[in-house]
C-alpha cells in the first residue's frame, strides 16, 4: 500500500452471487492487486493452497472467515472486508448468494452505496441474478454493476456479453435503479477487474476498480428535508457547563445551520438553533451523515425519539403503514403476536394487521395464498402501531424510512421494513 | 451538488463512531468502556469525550490488568483517566489466580492472555455491565470480518456467530435479557491506517512505547519481545538492545516488537502506509491455530 492521503471519499458497496460464480474469487482478486493483501495474509492463504493440492493461491480463501465455512467452503454471513486506493476509501459488504440467505443479502445492501451483481457467462441471468437485483432495488441502492464474469470461458465473446447485457436491460426495466453498469471480466485471470483487459479490447468502459473509484454517489444524500431524530439529551453535571443543554444525534438528511428556525416533532414546538456543535468544536452547518449536538435558543422539552425538522417541511406522523418486510428470524411470523418496532431513536409497539401478499422475488409475481411468513420472505403488510411515528419515503430517505422489528420475548431482531408512502 | 458538502472518510467513521457510543449510552442501563491501554481503545475514549461533551463521558471505563503490563501502560491509563474525569475500574488477573479461579500457563510460551477472559467475566457480573464497548475493529483478523456493532453474548459472556442479531441501517438492537450481555465496537469499519490517520488528524496522545525507542529485547524466531521479569527465556536466549516500536500493546509476554525508527506520528503513519505485515502478525497469542481468534471469542475474549 503506499502511503494514502486522509482526504478521500468513502464507498460502500455490496456483492451478491452464488456459491460458484466466483464472488469470493473477485474480491480477493481486488484486495490483491490493490495491494491490500498483506504478506502474511497471502502465506496463509498461499500455504492452505497447497494442502489442498491447489497449484496457485485460492484467494477465495481471503475472504472466508468462520471455520464453519472454511470447512463447508461457503460464506454463511454478511463479512465485512476494507481497502483503499489513493482515490478512495472501500467498505465491502460480503453477502452469501444462496436462496436461503436473502436475510443477509438485505443487511448487507441496507448500509450500500452501490452492488455488484455477478453474472456467469456461460450461464446467463439466473433466477438469484432477479433476486439480487430486486433486493438491490428495493433496498434503494441506486447503482448497480453487472459483472460478466468468466468471460475467459466464453472465449471473450463480445456478442455473448451484449447478449447478457440486452437480457438484463429488459429484465431491470422492472426495478427503480438509475444507473447500471456492465463490465466483462474474468476474476480468475484478473482481466478488468484493477487493469483493463488485454483479451477485451471491444471494452471501452474501463476495469471495474476505475468504476468503483470514479463513480458520484454523493449526490444521493439528501439534503433537501432537515430531519434530526434526537438520540439523547446531553446534560453536563459539572461546574463549567452548568446551564448546557444539548441534543445530541445524527443528521438524517438535510441541512441545518445556527439562526435556523424549527420545529420539534411531535410536539409541534418551534425554536430557532443557536449553536451546532462536533464535541468542543462549534460548526457553521451540519448535513448527513454528521453526528453533532444542536442547541437551542428556547428551553424546550425536548427528549429521544423526538425530531427537529423545519416547519414547512415534515415527514408523515402515522400510526398505520403499509410497508414492505423481510422476515429475518428463524420463527414464523406469528400474526397474534406483538412486535416491538424500532425506528430511528423511538420504539413503538406493533400488531401486523393483515399481510397483503408474498412476493415471489425471482418472478416478481404476488402470491396471496400462503401458508405462513418464514424467513427470508418478502411480504407486504399492514401494520397498526400503539403511537404515531415520523416516516418519510424510502425513496427520499433510508433513515426515516426504514425500521426493524423485535421479539419482546427473545429480543430477536425478526424483519426489516422500508416504507413506500 | 456543492463541494463544501464533501467529508473525508475519517469525518464518515468518526459520525458512525460516536452515533454506536450514544447508542450504547441511550440502550443500556450499566455501560463501560473497556480500555487496555492500546490504541485502539485510546480512540474509542476520545471518540467517546467527544460523543458526549461538554459533558464527562458518561459510563467507566474497564482494565483487565494481566499483572504482565507494560508500566508505560499503566501510567498513560491513570493520566487519562484524571483529565477525563472519569471512573476507573480494574479487573485484575492476579486476584483470579489468587482466588484460584484459573490457573497459570508454565513453559516459554506461557501467557495470562487467555486468563484475562475469566477476569473479565468475572468484572462483569461483578458490576453488572449490560454492554461493554470494546475497541476491536473488522480489519484485524479473519474472525473480526463478520462481528458486528452491538454483538450479543450469552449468560456465559459466549459468542455465537451463528445467532448474532441482523443489522440493517444505523438500527442497532440493544434488547437483552437479565444475564445477557453485548459486547459494542464502534471501531468495526476502520483499518489500522484509519486508526493512526484520526491519531495524528486529532493529536491524541498516546502511551510512549508505539514511539521508535530503545529497549532490551528477546528475539524469537521472527518476533522481538520485549525482556522483562515475567517472559520465561529459553537456555540459549539472550536480551539484546535494539531501536524498536509496538504496533499493538497487550501484555508484555506476547506483544512483538518491530525495529523502527519512527518517532513521530508522521513517521508511523507513512511506516504502517508502507508495511507489508499484519498489525496482529507480531500477536503470538493468534498463531496458535488459523481459528485462535474465533475459539477465544467464542469463550468471551474482547
Amino acid at each position: 500500500m503506499s502511503s494514502h492521503p486522509t482526504t478521500n471519499s468513502l464507498l460502500r458497496f455490496t456483492t451478491a452471487g452464488s456459491v460458484d460464480d466466483g464472488k469470493s474469487t473477485l474480491i480477493g482478486r481486488l484486495l490483491h492487486d490493490s495491494k491490500s493483501i498483506f504478506e502474511d495474509q497471502l502465506e496463509a492463504v498461499t500455504a492452505s493452497s497447497a494442502q489442498k493440492g491447489l497449484e496457485h493461491a485460492d484467494l477465495s480463501l481471503l475472504t472466508d472467515g468462520l471455520r464453519a465455512e472454511r470447512e463447508q467452503g461457503i460464506t454463511i454471513d454478511v463479512a465485512y472486508r476494507y481497502f483503499a486506493t489513493p482515490k478512495r476509501k472501500f467498505i465491502i459488504a460480503d453477502t452469501p448468494g444462496h436462496i436461503q440467505y436473502t436475510r443477509n443479502m438485505v443487511t448487507g445492501a441496507s448500509t450500500a452505496d452501490l452492488a455488484i451483481i455477478l453474472v456467469d457467462a456461460r450461464h446467463g441471468l439466473l433466477e438469484q441474478t432477479h433476486r439480487h437485483s430486486f433486493i438491490a432495488s428495493m433496498l434503494g441502492i441506486k447503482h448497480v454493476v453487472v459483472c460478466v464474469n468468466k468471460m475467459d470461458l466464453v472465449d471473450w465473446s463480445e456478442d455473448r456479453f451484449r447478449e447478457i447485457v440486452s437480457a438484463y436491460r429488459s429484465f431491470s426495466s422492472r426495478l427503480d435503479i438509475p444507473d447500471i453498469k456492465f463490465i466483462p471480466i474474468s476474476a480468475l485471470l484478473g482481466d478488468n477487474v484493477v487493469d483493463a483487459s488485454e483479451h477485451m479490447p471491444w471494452h471501452t468502459g474501463g476495469s471495474l476498480l476505475n468504476h468503483l473509484e470514479e463513480v458520484f454517489v454523493a449526490s444521493d444524500r439528501n439534503l433537501q428535508d432537515c430531519r434530526f431524530p434526537v438520540q439523547s439529551v446531553i446534560r453536563p453535571q459539572i461546574d463549567e457547563a452548568r446551564d448546557f443543554r444539548g441534543y445530541a444525534g445524527r443528521i438524517a438528511s438535510g441541512v441545518f445551520k445556527p439562526g435556523d428556525d424549527v420545529t420539534i416533532l411531535p410536539s409541534g414546538m418551534t425554536s430557532r438553533i443557536r449553536e451546532i456543535r462536533l464535541g468542543n468544536k462549534v460548526l457553521a452547518k451540519a448535513f448527513p451523515p454528521l453526528s453533532v449536538t444542536v442547541v437551542l435558543e428556547d428551553d424546550v422539552d425536548v427528549s429521544r425519539g423526538d425530531m427537529i425538522v423545519r416547519e414547512h417541511n415534515q415527514p408523515t406522523s402515522t400510526q398505520d403503514l403499509d410497508t414492505r418486510l423481510c422476515w429475518l428470524s428463524d420463527e414464523p411470523m406469528n400474526p397474534a403476536a406483538r412486535y416491538i418496532l424500532r425506528h430511528t431513536c423511538t420504539e413503538a409497539k406493533a400488531i401486523i394487521k393483515k399481510v397483503h401478499y408474498k412476493l415471489d422475488i425471482n418472478t416478481l409475481h404476488r402470491e396471496e395464498e400462503f401458508d405462513q411468513i418464514t424467513m427470508n420472505d418478502i411480504v407486504r403488510v399492514h401494520i397498526r402501531l400503539s403511537t404515531p411515528i415520523l416516516v418519510d419515503d424510502y425513496r427520499e430517505n433510508r433513515t426515516t424510512g426504514s425500521f426493524i422489528l423485535v421479539d419482546p420475548h427473545s429480543g430477536l431482531t425478526v424483519a426489516a421494513g422500508v416504507l413506500n408512502l | 451538488m456543492n463541494i463544501d458538502y464533501n467529508l473525508d472518510h475519517l469525518d464518515e467513521l468518526e459520525a458512525e463512531s460516536i452515533y454506536v457510543i450514544r447508542e450504547v449510552a441511550a440502550q443500556f442501563e450499566r455501560p463501560a468502556i473497556l480500555f487496555s491501554g492500546g490504541k485502539d481503545s485510546i480512540v474509542v475514549t476520545h471518540l467517546a469525550a467527544k460523543a458526549f461533551a461538554p459533558a464527562r463521558i458518561p459510563m467507566p471505563l474497564v482494565h483487565i490488568d494481566t499483572g504482565h503490563n507494560f508500566p508505560e501502560t499503566l501510567a498513560f491509563r491513570d493520566g487519562l483517566v484524571e483529565n477525563l474525569g472519569v471512573r476507573l475500574i480494574v479487573g485484575s488477573v492476579q486476584q483470579t489466580i489468587d482466588d484460584g479461579l484459573v490457573k497459570e500457563e508454565t513453559g516459554v510460551h506461557a501467557s495470562r492472555n487467555r486468563l484475562q477472559t475469566t477476569t473479565l467475566l468475572n468484572t462483569i457480573e461483578e458490576h453488572a455491565f449490560d454492554a461493554c464497548i470494546g475497541g476491536a475493529r473488522r480489519d484485524e483478523e479473519k474472525a473480526r470480518a463478520k462481528e458486528r456493532f452491538f454483538s450479543h453474548r450469552d449468560d456465559f459472556g459466549q459468542w455465537d456467530p451463528k445467532n448474532q442479531r441482523p443489522e440493517l441501517w444505523n438500527l442497532f438492537n440493544g434488547k437483552h435479557r437479565p444475564g445477557e450481555h453485548f459486547r459494542v465496537f464502534p471501531l468495526n469499519n476502520w483499518t489500522e491506517l484509519d486508526i493512526w490517520n484520526y491519531i495524528t488528524r486529532e493529536q491524541i496522545d498516546l502511551p510512549s512505547l508505539y514511539f521508535a525507542h530503545e529497549r532490551e529485547c528477546i528475539v524469537r524466531g521472527t518476533t522481538i519481545l520485549a525482556h522483562s521479569e515475567y517472559l520465561n527465556l529459553k537456555p540459549d536466549e539472550q536480551p539484546v538492545t535494539m531501536q524498536v516500536r509496538f504496533r499493538t500493546l497487550g501484555d508484555l509476554t506476547i506483544t512483538g516488537a518491530i525495529e523502527s525508527d519512527a518517532d513521530t506520528l508522521e513517521k508511523i503513519t507513512a511506516e504502517v502506509a508502507a508495511t507489508r505485515i499484519t498489525e496482529r502478525g507480531g500477536r503470538m497469542d493468534d498463531k496458535r491455530s488459523s481459528s485462535a481468534m474465533e475459539d477465544r471469542k467464542k469463550e468471551g475474549y474482547f
